[in-house]
């Protein structure tokens, strides 16, 4: 897969059927949210359960830069994409995910 | 090698030797013999397929897009009620570019339940993007199997297609069929080479979202694709007759149109009997002649155009009744002339509806009326021909 948007300008770009070589996180989705959810990494227990329960992986497994952290790897949110459905905070066990109010820019 | 086979014999021999790769079908009267055909020669090994039962054609149709999405070539058949219930699917075959080639088998759609032959069933999937093809006989149904997985597999055409006989007519009834040597097949119709297909090795989304700003745009990619498609069937066809010896004339067919200043359009088998009945007149001094509309999607509006300026009454026989107005084939060819300095009187004849048996004195009876309209001006636009207490 390519790692940009495919920007077609006229149907003559187009490739012949509706087929694409990036992914959908590749959709500024981001805008559409209301909420937005927050991870309190200082709760977190690193159960990717909320990894598992995204309806459009918008979380992502990623290596943990904290230093001398108890765990190797923690779930980061992609805001890019992310509508803040709010599934995961609804589904994590220890209650590390905040829905915050987005605020207009 | 010569065989006696019923139109769905033909219509499975004609898959056999297009080597299709997978075989999703459901049964229904009276496509069922062509997926039970099928079912034996996948059975016996004559045809190396996956065959996968299913439990609609909905899902028939939804497995066939599945399947070609990864590179091989399928099949489904259908017919009527079975042929409504994929509608939302054929419009996937054809909308993600999908060259699957089905055998539709033309029944009359109920109430009043009706198993017979009509082609309202077909005509309503007009609008779905799948080319359709009304054939003949026994023969023309194989025939049409190989030639219309060559042009659906087209690069410029990628689009599904329909090869469409007349229930029980060609379905069920017997009639000897020439079949092509496979080596012969194979060199006119080529393994089955998508320029895109599913490959875990790279990844692609297929059948993603498009938003307003080039939705319309790939409807113009289908609409340069059916454009591709009316130019490719007449190649293709060409290029079948000359390996196979069989000419089918592209899109439309002409029959004894020289020097005719009336012709009558017409689709499937009743135009067998149709070519007789224009000899006889012939015979008699009338200059009357035959227009087998062979491909309704792409229109061929061209062809038409050409008949419709060397004519004075060009007449269409629809077997099916699109309700509101007249036939949908009258309506297309009469649209198509519209916008020529061509004149002719047009006249709608609704005939054959609910499998009633297209006759030859029923085709003498409404040749003679169109004959009466280049004598004495057009009277009534569409006239429902046989009916019992008349109009």
């Amino acid at each position: 897969m390519k790692d940009k948007p495919y920007k077609p300008e006229t149907w003559k770009d187009l490739p012949f059927a509706t087929i694409t070589d990036v992914p959908s996180t590749f959709n500024n989705t981001g805008t559409w949210r209301t909420v937005k959810p927050v991870i309190d990494y200082d709760k977190c227990i690193s159960c990717m359960i909320c990894w598992k329960f995204c309806p459009d992986v918008a979380i992502s497994i990623v290596p943990n830069s904290k230093e001398g952290a108890k765990f190797d790897e923690v779930p980061k949110i992609d805001y890019f994409f992310c509508k803040g459905c709010g599934i995961c905070a609804h589904e994590c066990p220890v209650k590390a995910i905040d829905m915050v109010q987005e605020e207009s820019k | 090698m010569k065989l006696t086979l019923t139109g769905n014999q033909s219509n499975a021999w004609g898959v056999k030797l297009a080597r299709v790769q997978v075989v999703a079908a459901y049964p229904i009267t009276p496509q069922t013999t062509i997926v039970e055909e099928l079912a034996e020669f996948a059975a016996n090994g004559e045809l190396d397929t996956q065959y996968i039962k299913v439990e609609s054609e909905h899902s028939a149709m939804a497995a066939c897009i599945a399947a070609q999405n990864t590179g091989v070539r399928t099949y489904t058949a259908s017919s009527s009620h079975g042929l409504a219930l994929m509608h939302e699917m054929l419009h996937w075959a054809a909308g993600a570019r999908l060259p699957i080639v089905m055998g539709a088998v033309n029944r009359a759609m109920g109430p009043p339940w009706n198993i017979w032959a009509d082609h309202t069933d077909t005509i309503s999937q007009r609008d779905t993007g799948w080319m359709q093809f009304y054939v003949e006989s026994n023969q023309e149904v194989l025939d049409t199997i190989i030639q219309a997985y060559k042009v659906a597999e087209s690069k410029d055409v990628m689009l599904p297609a329909m090869a469409i006989e007349d229930a029980f007519i060609l379905s069920h009834t017997v009639e000897t069929v020439e079949i092509p040597d496979q080596e012969l097949v194979d060199e006119f119709l080529p393994p089955y080479d998508p320029p895109e297909y599913l490959n875990p090795e790279d990844p692609k989304g297929f059948g993603s979202l498009v938003m307003p700003d080039f939705y319309m745009e790939f409807r113009y990619l289908i609409y340069k694709a059916q454009d591709a498609a009316r130019k490719r069937i007449r190649e293709v066809t060409k290029e079948y007759a000359e390996i196979f010896g069989r000419d089918y004339h592209g899109l439309v067919e002409e029959y004894r149109t020289e020097d005719a200043d009336i012709v009558v359009v017409g689709a499937g088998t009743m135009i067998s009997t149709a070519k007789d009945v224009i000899d006889k007149l012939r015979s008699e001094g009338h200059k009357i002649g035959l227009v087998k509309l062979r491909v309704f999607r792409p229109f061929p509006y061209e062809e038409i155009q050409d008949i419709a300026k060397r004519v004075d009454v060009m007449a269409v026989m629809d077997r099916s009744y699109t309700y509101g107005y007249g036939g949908a084939m009258f309506g297309e060819v009469k649209a198509a002339v519209y916008n020529t300095d061509a004149r002719p009187k047009m006249k709608n004849y609704l005939i054959g509806i609910g499998g009633r048996d297209v006759t030859a004195k029923m085709l003498e009876d409404t040749f003679r009326n169109a004959i009466r309209v280049k004598e004495h001006g057009l009277d009534e636009e569409i006239m429902w021909v046989g009916l019992k207490g008349g109009e």
